[in-house]
């Protein structure tokens, strides 16, 4: 059973999200469905600290003719991320999705669509097959898109077929990536393909599709203008799995295929390509960030700036890198990164909601008195802040920090510039929300019940635990790598 | 055929569509146009899936792509009807079929 926890984390969100389009679940059995798939992530995740990496050959048949799951200590800590942020995000959203007393269309519709993204994120995360990927992925895609429009006004709809034109012209980039590749090697298991020999014109291609589709689906700039205005358009809940979560799963598939199935094909001009795209997303985003005058938009623009640090792991750790003794800390530092800007992200965002819901409207001056008539979600958005910015104590500073040290140990100093400035910069546009909750007189009229204010204030809690228990989260990451380095952390 | 398979010309066929179906999501501003653009798109990457299981006119072809473009298919037309949804939504709406082109918030932060 415990060995096939992976398996039933996808498929009971997945019957969790069927059950409740039949008829809308009660509060029981959504608290009962959170806690069974936190269970079997747990167990998954333990099954990883204790026996390493492993393949699960779903229903007993091997490839190249089964499709394997894979659980290495990335997916796994993916998965706990995923579990931590949905059980928020779903607690935060009882009260206003599942009132009893008044059935509304986006009250019917929130549950099965954010069970779909649990499911949906689980297998892009578990998948070690290309084109089970690819799957994984549209589901995401289609599900998200359904969240991003659930306000049904002009602008959500808007933001949500811009969406969908990058997102399923990403799709596509990828999938004939993927057929350019199941055409030259006959399979799209992830670990045969890592063991064939992917050289030539036909395998640059392909991964040069992947990687634009995958970027697209990422945000990754110049891709970026989709996410802001569907970030910001859609109910604080789904914005903070939206921004949270959904963009890691393209971004985990570019590394599992940059890093697993075709570490020695990147040349060191892509590599440092899509590093400069990262870093300018980081400036431009965060220039961005601070023009807002609406609070969503100024956190939605906030996550185009952070998603770049992601990319920095490519010209870091990538290619060559990979053998060298700073790619372990760059690689986990990404990856931290990610993990870390998940939870800080979303306890940013659900903070961001109960703000605009208390104060009435959506400008940054919703944010003034906070800490007065609301403090505990002025303290989430403040600890949230501490991690996007990358201070100590918090997981971001562990992650920017591998990253920075392992950009002078490679002497490649201007991403060092770079992610000391996207630092400035956060603080920037942080510092101008921030600063208006210490303003006299609060314009937040709505009370706010204190057990949703500590919805955010416990995932900005976890972002900062991160950091201060840092080593056993490095050392799990680190879990079947496919270069095992344990430098890095000192 | 002088020296080309069939399977070369399938291919061939489905890169030519995937290149109209890529310049029709560039250029077109109507939201339907660019959704069947989207659609010639994915027929021409399903038809150079299915060409790359053609094994020589001797052997039976390999069911593998046929498998994962039914598949595709399935994934296309869902996504298709969903953007359909919104896009009858968004009509009723602004009575507009084509997004707006400034992206809003890029240039006017209000």
């Amino acid at each position: 059973m415990i060995a096939m926890a992976p398996v039933f984390c996808i498929i009971v969100p997945l019957a969790a999200a069927f059950a409740s389009v039949v008829r809308p679940l009660p509060r029981p059995l959504v608290g009962l469905a959170i806690l069974v798939v936190l269970g079997l992530t747990g167990m998954t995740v333990a099954e990883v600290w204790q026996q390493g990496a492993h393949r699960i050959p779903v229903g007993g048949w091997q490839a190249p003719l089964g499709i394997a799951l894979v659980v290495d200590g990335l997916s796994g800590a993916l998965l706990a991320t995923t579990a931590l942020v949905m059980t928020a995000v779903l607690l935060a959203a009882l009260p206003e999705f599942a009132d009893r007393d008044r059935e509304t269309r986006k009250g019917w519709a929130f549950w099965p669509l954010a069970f779909l993204v649990w499911a949906a994120l689980n297998a892009a995360f578990l998948s070690g097959d290309l084109f089970n990927i690819y799957v994984s992925l549209e589901f995401l895609t289609l599900a998200t898109l359904a969240l991003v429009s659930l306000e049904e006004t002009a602008e959500a709809l808007e933001a949500a077929m811009r969406y969908a034109l990058f997102a399923l012209f990403g799709s596509l980039a990828y999938l004939l990536g993927v057929v350019l590749l199941y055409a030259a090697h006959g399979t799209l298991d992830i670990a045969l393909l890592s063991q064939a020999d992917l050289q030539g014109t036909n395998s640059i291609v392909a991964a040069a599709l992947i990687t634009t589709g995958l970027a697209a689906k990422t945000a990754l700039f110049p891709f970026h203008a989709w996410l802001p205005p569907a970030h910001a358009g859609a109910p604080a809940p789904a914005s903070a799995m939206l921004s949270g979560l959904v963009p890691k799963a393209p971004f985990f598939v570019l590394i599992r295929f940059w890093f697993d199935v075709a570490p020695d094909l990147p040349g060191e001009a892509a590599l440092q390509f899509i590093g400069t795209l990262g870093a300018a997303a980081i400036v431009y985003g965060s220039v961005l960030a601070m023009r807002q005058t609406q609070l969503k938009r100024l956190v939605a623009y906030s996550t185009v700036a952070q998603l770049g640090y992601l990319f920095l792991i490519f010209p870091l750790a990538g290619g060559d890198g990979l053998s060298q003794v700073w790619s372990a800390g760059a690689w986990t530092g990404a990856t931290f990164h990610a993990v870390s800007h998940a939870l800080a992200k979303a306890a940013m965002f659900l903070a961001a909601g109960l703000v605009v819901h208390a104060a009435g409207h959506d400008r940054v001056s919703a944010m003034n008195g906070l800490t007065q008539s609301m403090p505990m979600t002025a303290f989430a958005f403040g600890l949230a802040s501490v991690t996007i910015m990358g201070l100590p104590p918090s997981g971001g500073f562990v992650a920017k920090y591998l990253l920075l040290t392992a950009a002078f140990s490679s002497g490649q100093f201007i991403w060092a510039a770079v992610i000391v400035a996207g630092g400035v910069l956060a603080a920037g546009y942080v510092f101008r929300p921030l600063s208006r909750t210490f303003f006299h007189g609060h314009v937040q009229t709505v009370a706010v019940p204190r057990r949703q204010q500590a919805v955010p204030l416990t995932l900005a809690a976890l972002a900062l635990l991160l950091g201060i228990v840092s080593s056993a989260p490095y050392a799990f990451l680190q879990t079947g790598r496919p270069i095992a380095a344990e430098e890095g952390l000192e | 055929m002088s020296g080309v398979d069939t399977g070369t010309i399938f291919a061939l066929t489905g890169a030519v569509l995937i290149g109209i179906g890529v310049y029709g999501l560039l250029v077109r501003g109507h939201m339907l146009r660019r959704l069947i653009a989207f659609n010639v798109m994915s027929s021409g990457i399903f038809l150079m899936f299915g060409a790359t299981g053609a094994r020589g006119p001797a052997a039976a072809p390999d069911p593998v792509p046929q498998a994962l473009i039914i598949t595709g298919l399935v994934v296309a037309l869902a996504a298709t009807a969903l953007v359909v949804a919104l896009l009858l939504r968004y009509a009723q709406i602004t009575g507009r079929a084509a997004l707006s082109e400034d992206m809003p918030g890029e240039d006017d932060p209000a």
